[in-house]
């Protein structure tokens, strides 16, 4: 066993993922304290490039065309021998598509603890959780002797975990990965929406709090007379209500209006990801403890649908007047 | 086709949540329990898979309040099967203890196809699904907003950031973690339910001894503590809307 921290570098289709940053910079942290390196596991093939601007000490670096895209299987095989041969103090994986798919499962096979959602890791060796859809956090000491952790965004930024001095790349030998079970057939691009949210900069989102189909005309109203679109959080695209182009979130578009007009939306760490870059956050709810009230600028406690058809007359008078 | 979808029940986000005495862990003694949403899905989408191609359906939740209302939806949607693992779960149950007694009863039902939701919001110890598959020795895949069968493998589409698609294909049996249904959960009124109650069982199953080991100790709960909250405007609609305006013209937006 040491005192490395261990880092699963997230990259898809040839382009990194911010996350994998985000976790070199928590792997940071936490390795102030236990005084070992930063060891950032780049699984792929070919794709050795993108070493280059990761702050690690080391990069171990795997290459098998199993790894070519990322499958469960072949990503879990591979960690599990890597993780058990070398015995780190911890094991950093994305809260995301591809590290929830082998955290738990590395977990179980290694019977090794797991901590999610972990926002933050300190030098004193404490992680920091938001879980309840941001409701609440939960604290503890990181369990031995091998930490598998899965990181959320937001406890640092992505620039904190780049670097300008490309860092070591040791290649390192994965066990043959045979008999997998997954394979990827194809990737499906999304379909182009008539709009593309992440370049708008008036949204009205609608969240569950719309309660049924026929208030999104609603906002669409509204959206007319600010001269904005519609976008909701998940549920209200899970329901059919609106078209999967307009999502906002974590597995959706990130977005940077200067408006973001968020109703019946309880703001979960899924949807907020993806609207802290935006120039003015006002929140509708009719919950005084949702947690979007802590990152809008502008909060109100009031059912939406009361308000939206007000709030349309009233810009529309502003306009014509 | 053999299914079994494993559900649990949640905290309902709505009600307001409270720490114990301890300082460490919720308090459950009057938390309103809900099924995990991206169960209501994984359920939904099992039914889905019934209704295309023939199968079995077993849902499979732990005892706890609510527990059976959950059941009997099911039922009313399709399910054959309705299994309710007794065990001391109302003090709450970590997700590694859960997956160790729920492997247990999956494996006699020999599924070729296990759902799971993707995630619960109290999961602080890893997802249900992976631990579950590890534990049966299948294969997982997570984040999956649609399933189609054919021919022994089953077609995931799985869901990366920005709306892309990852289709998977994966060797049966496996564990689907799943996001969203091909299709909106259906809803079944009350009146349905309360009739198959008349006539589905729930069969009760004991659990094995829970182990939960696996899962991280937690020192202390607490509400996030924010520096900044958004500056409230108050009154009724009208109020509201007036000071919107001006917030908006403010802005340059109006
Ligand atoms: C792997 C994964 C990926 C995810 N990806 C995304 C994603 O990309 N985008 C996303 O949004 N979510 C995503 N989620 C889901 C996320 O966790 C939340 O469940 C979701 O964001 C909640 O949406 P919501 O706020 O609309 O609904 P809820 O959390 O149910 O909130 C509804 C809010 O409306 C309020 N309300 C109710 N009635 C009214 C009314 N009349 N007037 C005003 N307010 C009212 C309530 O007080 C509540 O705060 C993901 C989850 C997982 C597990
Ligand atoms: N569409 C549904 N999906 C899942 N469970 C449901 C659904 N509708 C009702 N239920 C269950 O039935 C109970 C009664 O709900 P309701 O029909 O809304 O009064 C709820 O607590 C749920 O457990």
């Amino acid at each position: 066993m040491n005192q490395d921290i261990y880092v699963v570098i997230e990259h898809l289709r040839g382009q990194m993922a911010d996350i994998s940053y985000v976790m070199l910079a928590a792997a940071r942290a936490l390795a102030q304290g236990t005084g070992g390196s930063v060891m950032a596991v780049l699984l792929g093939h070919n794709a050795q490039e993108l070493a280059g601007d990761l702050a690690a000490d080391r990069v171990l670096y795997v290459d098998d065309p199993a790894l070519a895209d990322f499958t469960s299987d072949a990503y879990l095989a591979a960690l599990s021998a890597l993780i058990s041969e070398n015995e780190p103090r911890a094991v950093l994986l994305g809260h995301t598509s591809i590290g929830m798919d082998v955290a738990s499962g590395l977990s179980a096979r290694l019977g090794l603890p797991l901590v999610s959602q972990c926002q933050s890791l300190s030098a004193d060796g404490k992680f920091l959780s938001q879980i309840c859809g941001g409701k609440i956090m939960a604290e503890g000491a990181l369990p031995g002797p091998t930490a598998l952790v899965t990181m959320a965004p937001g406890g640092y930024k992505p620039e904190e975990g780049q670097s300008a001095e490309p860092p070591e790349v040791a290649p390192t030998a994965a066990p043959t990965l045979e008999g997998l079970r997954v394979t990827l057939a194809q990737y499906i691009e999304p379909e182009a929406g008539d709009v593309d949210i992440s370049k708008e900069p008036i949204l009205i989102s609608v969240g569950r709090g719309i309660q049924n189909e026929d208030h999104i005309e609603l906002a669409e109203e509204l959206a007319k007379a600010l001269g904005g679109v519609v976008c909701s959080s998940r549920p209200v695209v899970d329901q059919g209500w609106l078209p999967t182009s307009r999502m906002v979130g974590k597995s959706g578009q990130v977005v940077k209006p200067k408006l973001y007009l968020a109703m019946g939306i309880s703001g979960a760490p899924e949807h907020v990801e993806a609207i802290t870059d935006s120039e003015m956050i006002i929140a509708v709810n009719t919950d005084p403890a949702a947690p979007i009230f802590d990152i809008a600028q502008y909060g109100a406690e009031v059912d939406m649908t009361d308000l939206l058809e007000v709030l349309t007359e009233l810009v529309e008078e502003e306009k014509g007047g | 086709m053999n299914i079994v979808v494993a559900v649990k029940l949640v905290p309902d986000l709505v009600e307001e949540l409270e720490i114990d005495d301890s300082g460490a862990a919720l308090d459950m003694t009057w938390m309103r329990l809900i099924i995990n949403e991206f169960d209501d899905h994984a359920i939904e989408q099992a039914i889905l898979l019934k209704e295309r191609g023939g199968g079995q359906l077993t849902v499979v939740v732990p005892d706890a309040e609510g527990a059976d209302d959950v059941l009997y939806a099911a039922a009313a949607k399709g399910a054959d099967r309705l299994i309710k693992l007794m065990g001391d779960f109302e003090e709450g149950v970590n997700n590694h203890a859960l997956a160790r007694v729920l492997a247990t009863i999956v494996k006699e039902l020999q599924p070729d196809l296990v759902l799971t939701g993707v995630q619960a919001h109290d999961d602080l110890d890893g997802s249900v699904g992976p631990l579950l598959a590890e534990h049966l020795g299948m294969p997982y895949v997570g984040y999956v907003a649609g399933v189609e069968m054919n021919d022994g493998v089953a077609t995931a589409r799985k869901e990366y950031p920005g709306g892309l698609i990852g289709e998977m294909e994966v060797t049966l049996p496996t564990v689907l973690g799943i996001q969203a249904a091909d299709e909106p959960p259906r809803y079944v009124p009350i009146s349905k339910i309360r009739q198959t109650m008349k006539t589905a069982s729930i069969e009760e199953q004991d659990a094995d001894e829970l182990d939960p080991g696996g899962a991280p100790t937690v020192s202390r709960m607490f509400e996030p503590e924010t520096c900044e909250r958004a500056t409230m405007i108050e009154g009724d609609e009208d109020e509201i809307a007036a000071k919107l305006v001006e917030v908006f013209q403010e802005a340059g937006i109006l």
